[in-house]
């Protein structure tokens, strides 16, 4: 089928590898624009928050943190579910270079949420459903990362963590869901819900600036760690010698 | 079938099975676990009187009053059903206000007041710059005694169900 080109061009290292490399400034220009801007207008131009003053502006970490580390839960299992089924190294490498910058941001998340909860709520820690289940999704990104690096060879490891991430793609509704399913100290979504957004325009404007630029960021590392995958998984193969000699 | 075909069967399976057996574990989670217990819950006996539970609700416009001299504060937390007289000794975040939401962590006492050794506040997913707030306020105030709705409106957030 002419249509799946396309497709089967991307199972090709490397072409992989030079698409990656010339995608690469389109993603992190753009996501460092849109950083830096939304931070400017989420710590210097967005009024104050009426109940929690300067303190609600980490949000504008936190929010995006937390959505990426969904986000790039979805595209880990989704690209290990193609190598699964495909039989296609290329996206195995995609969600092998997924994980670390997943963990990264759930970490993130984590973190900023907690150092959030101690001055407004009263503490730094709750074992609530919206907390608990975030930080199951950092120990599965743990885990894929340790079950692979536990394993020698590449194809051995590539199929039992892909198993490892499609199964743990449940949580994903399980983590955004948590706050309407039971009862949360955390509060219900601003932002990504149906309704209106509960933020006047002057605080919602910076975090979609922001979402978009973690988004785009995230884009670009996974771009540069995929070449870095390929490298070494290829290292043998000649048309290595041939990208990498000047 | 090709073999591609029967692996795509065999992960989508293994997807199917994965999410039944987590809405099964869920649905019996839903039933009993919980973050915290509301008033009417308590009203009705679903905690035994011995347990350290939460307590969950808004605290009752009006109702908070401290003791000179200490750190006691005494407060009504509502679901606007059922009331709970809640005693705390100690230090409130920053949040806790009349009119919001908070998770106590305590036991009854025999006098039906919830004796709290901490008390955490809840925040809804508002947001908005102190003059909007303080004109809603200000509109709110003269149409407060007809409708009452922001006070409803903020509460069922919070409530979270």
């Amino acid at each position: 089928m002419a249509s799946w080109t396309w497709f089967h061009r991307l199972g090709s290292p490397p072409y992989i590898y030079s698409l990656a490399a010339r995608l690469t400034p389109w993603f992190a220009w753009p996501a460092a624009a849109l950083i830096l801007g939304g931070l400017y207008g989420g710590l210097v131009l967005a009024p104050p928050d009426y109940q929690q003053g300067d303190g609600f502006r980490i949000i504008y970490v936190h929010a995006p943190s937390a959505w990426m580390s969904l986000m790039v839960y979805m595209t880990m299992a989704i690209s290990a579910g193609v190598g699964l089924i495909w039989r296609m190294k290329v996206a195995h490498a995609v969600a092998a270079s997924c994980a670390p910058i997943g963990a990264s941001f759930t970490f993130c998340a984590l973190v900023t949420g907690s150092l959030w909860g101690q001055p407004m709520w009263g503490t730094f820690w709750e074992w609530d459903p919206r907390l608990t289940s975030e930080l199951i999704l950092l120990f599965l990104y743990l885990g894929y990362m340790g079950l692979r690096s536990a394993m020698e060879d590449v194809q051995r490891a590539d199929r039992s963590s892909a198993v490892l991430a499609v199964v743990g793609i449940v949580n994903v509704p399980i983590i955004h869901y948590s706050v309407t399913w039971w009862k949360s100290l955390h509060q219900a979504p601003s932002v990504m819900k149906l309704a209106r957004p509960a933020m006047p325009p002057s605080m919602l404007i910076p975090l979609l600036m922001m979402l978009l630029g973690f988004t785009l960021f995230f884009v670009a590392v996974l771009l540069v760690r995929l070449r870095g995958e390929v490298l070494s998984r290829e290292r043998s193969a000649s048309w290595i010698r041939e990208a990498v000699s000047p | 079938m090709t073999p591609r075909q029967r692996r795509m069967t065999l992960v989508f399976g293994i997807l199917a099975g994965v999410s039944a057996a987590g809405v099964l574990a869920l649905s019996a989670f839903r039933q009993n676990v919980t973050f915290f217990f509301d008033p009417t819950e308590v009203a009705a006996g679903k905690v035994r009187s011995d347990e350290h539970f939460r307590l969950g609700g808004m605290v009752t416009q009006g109702s908070v009053q401290r003791s000179p001299g200490s750190l006691e504060v005494r407060f009504v937390v509502t679901d606007f059903k059922h009331d709970v007289p809640v005693s705390y000794t100690g230090v409130l975040p920053d949040l806790f206000r009349e009119g919001t939401g908070v998770v106590a962590h305590g036991h009854m006492r025999g006098d039906g007041t919830f004796v709290a050794d901490e008390v955490l506040a809840k925040h809804d997913e508002k947001y908005m710059p102190p003059q909007v707030a303080r004109s809603l306020k200000r509109r709110h105030g003269e149409s407060r005694n007809q409708t009452g709705d922001q006070v409803q409106s903020s509460t069922t957030s919070p409530a979270g169900s």
